[in-house]
């Protein structure tokens, strides 16, 4: 395996880097599980276990300046590439040190520095920004990629059509990554796409490929192929990622017993598990090295997100308009007044 | 001096900022042709990279936009039909609206969407006809009716050059409508309402192309002595509260014109925020739409549409015997 030779490929390329971004999903994601039974994380959240090789392999061929647009099971990408452990779990827990100060949450964390424009709670909503933003940079003079998340669910969304048509028609640098675990929530994905998903693809003209998703380096390999092609010019690629999600749509499934798959068809998914099959590339020392070293930041990201302030009520306002506008407050007023942090009460306007 | 058109003052404001931003570029459908003429003579003046024909995709279209603003273009994005804004709602109001507060302040998404020729405009039926910004006021959405060609001039220009969305709709009956305008315009910020005729007995608030028929009406009615203050917003969101009530503490009184629904309309807003903080003289009234599509046959549009009749009894009935007698 050569993967760590290409000048596109990012700090994350070949299996040990693969492996510490794969490990570090995985391991975040179960602290975010842990957090949420302990209602330390509000809400509910979509996690990523089972399927981190894909952000991990896709985002390992990216730079730094490529974009990203994500989705609802978002915290894989976002991790891959490249936000902090510490800033990504105290948004989560609504903190004011959060990536988003607290004002996203899990289904809206973004970081615009690293080109990440944000997880999106609605199917394919993010996609027409990698289309946008891609064109803007061209415009500037640059070649920035941008890959677009999004599920087997996403397929059936006239969104992703228009986007894939008009990428292709204008030869924008997208990768269009279709992380396909098998449902969309519980409607399989036999029920949501008709036909080939690859061969829809390449009806637009757009290089379209299969993809083991379990593998982080055949995805890194095919995310690396698809963005040579994209700065080269070459215009759009489609890549279809087959993978699974070895827990529920989101961590509430548990409690209303849906039972739309097996215990059985998770049992054989897990046999595939993306992080065993990279630690069997790897030297053990390396792997408990890598271990090591993610349980140590895991430790301090939990640290200084548990200690990051609450945002003030008197602040939930804030940010609504990047002019400055202050909205009218509604029935907010009520809490300003009782608030230790706005003494003076909050106006009435 | 020049009598200037209402869409010709338009696409002189986006030409004047085009060339004062070279990070202004307009998007939309058939925008080269100039089909709406807001874009007209664009292409040939600022080259194909900067007036730019899309698809016939909406929704691609808005969170296009919404992704070359967040590297900090300005894009200006026009609506062929006012009522494409529903295809593309979510990405107005969910995406774009919202990535600023969502992001914690990191996104800044400095849009225009432009509308033109919005509101009926005889015999365009149920999918043509709307003229729908109060749904966008409701979602926060910066949103803007000028009534003058200088003031459609004035605040394209205030819009685009806003950090955040910001919906601007050119009402279909004001298009052709002309004003003197010199070489310099004054500016006019977003939110800020305007007076066009000072009066003592009654608030008429009006707003797009109800402006001159509410002036219609107060001509009409100062024949009568019965003295109207034309209040126009401008600006639907952010809308000058201050200078309403201001205006309304003078009258005592208050009568709204708007042209959509009057369920969750922008007059029942208006009427709301005034009752809940002062004591008016007599009921206000509001005079909007029908709550009901717009049907096609010209009679029946017309017998929906608030017209000046409408308004001119909602004044009486406001102002009633008070200043009668």
């Amino acid at each position: 395996m050569n993967a760590q030779a290409g000048a596109a490929d990012g700090p994350g390329a070949g299996a040990p880097g693969l492996y510490r971004t794969v490990r570090t999903i995985r391991r975040f994601e179960e602290t975010v599980e842990e957090l949420t039974a302990a209602n330390e994380i509000p809400g509910t959240v979509h996690l990523y276990i089972g399927e981190e090789a894909v952000a991990a392999g896709v985002c390992a061929a990216l730079e730094r300046d490529d974009f990203v647009t994500s989705t609802h099971r978002g915290h894989g990408h976002v991790i891959a590439k490249g936000a902090a452990l510490g800033p990504m779990l105290a948004e989560l827990m609504g903190r004011a040190n959060g990536l988003n100060r607290g004002r996203g949450g899990s289904m809206h964390v973004a970081d615009l520095s690293l080109g990440v424009l944000g997880a999106n709670g609605i199917v394919a909503g993010g996609i027409p920004f990698a289309l946008g933003a891609t064109w803007a940079a061209a415009q500037d003079g640059q070649t920035r990629v941008a890959a677009t998340f999004f599920g087997d669910g996403g397929l059936a969304q006239g969104l992703l059509h228009e986007c894939m048509n008009w990428a292709a028609l204008w030869q924008l640098p997208v990768i269009f990554v279709c992380e396909d675990n098998g449902y969309a929530v519980s409607l399989p994905a036999s029920a949501s796409a008709a036909g080939s998903p690859v061969a829809r693809a390449q009806s637009y003209g757009i290089a379209a490929q299969d993809v083991d998703g379990m593998d982080a380096e055949e995805v890194h390999a095919a995310a690396r192929a698809a963005a040579q092609r994209a700065r080269a010019g070459g215009g759009p690629s489609y890549l279809h990622m087959k993978t699974y999600r070895f827990r529920g749509h989101h961590l509430g499934e548990a409690v209303l017993k849906l039972d739309y798959r097996t215990d059985e068809e998770i049992t054989r998914w897990q046999q595939r598990d993306p992080m065993e099959i990279l630690a069997g590339r790897i030297e053990a020392g390396v792997r408990a090295a890598i271990d090591a070293d993610v349980e140590a930041t895991l430790t301090d990201a939990i640290e200084y997100a548990r200690n990051g302030p609450l945002p003030g009520p008197d602040t939930a306002t804030d940010y609504a308009y990047a002019s400055g506008l202050r909205p009218r407050k509604g029935n907010l007023w009520r809490g300003c007044a009782t608030s230790k942090r706005s003494p003076g009460g909050c106006a009435t306007r | 001096m020049a009598r200037v058109r209402y869409i010709e003052a338009l696409s002189r404001g986006l030409r004047d900022e085009m060339t004062a931003d070279p990070r202004v570029v307009v998007l939309g459908e058939d925008v080269r042709q100039s089909l709406r003429r807001i874009t007209f003579n664009l292409a040939a003046e600022f080259g194909q990279h900067r007036v730019i024909d899309t698809p016939l995709a909406e929704q691609a279209a808005t969170g296009f936009a919404t992704g070359a603003a967040l590297m900090g273009w300005r894009p200006v994005l026009e609506f062929q039909v006012p009522s494409l804004l529903y295809v593309a709602f979510d990405q107005v109001v969910n995406q774009a609206q919202k990535l600023s507060l969502m992001t914690g302040g990191q996104a800044k998404v400095p849009v225009t969407y432009v509308f033109p020729g919005s509101g009926a405009r005889l015999g365009l039926a149920g999918q043509h006809s709307d003229h729908p910004y109060a749904i966008l006021a409701q979602a926060g959405v910066k949103t803007v009716v000028p009534a003058t060609p200088a003031d459609a001039y004035a605040l394209f220009r205030a819009a685009i050059r806003d950090d955040d969305p910001v919906a601007i709709f050119a009402p279909a009956a004001l298009l052709g409508h002309r004003e003197e305008l010199g070489d310099e315009i004054a500016p006019v910020p977003l939110g800020s309402g305007r007076i066009h005729r000072p009066g003592t007995d009654v608030t008429l608030v009006a707003i797009g192309h109800l402006v001159p028929v509410a002036l219609a009406v107060a001509d009409d009615l100062a024949a009568t002595g019965i003295s109207a203050e034309v209040f126009d917003p401008r600006t639907i969101y952010p809308f000058d509260w201050d200078l309403l009530r201001a205006s309304v503490a003078r009258t005592g009184r208050l009568v709204v014109a708007d042209d959509t629904a009057k369920t969750c309309g922008i007059a029942a807003e208006v009427i709301a925020t005034v009752a809940e903080s002062m004591r008016l003289r007599s009921a206000p009234r509001r005079v909007t739409r029908a709550d009901v599509t717009v049907p096609f046959a010209p009679v029946l549009e017309r017998a929906v549409l608030p017209d000046k009749e409408a308004i001119m009894a909602a004044v009486r009935g406001v102002v009633g015997e008070a200043v009668a007698a």
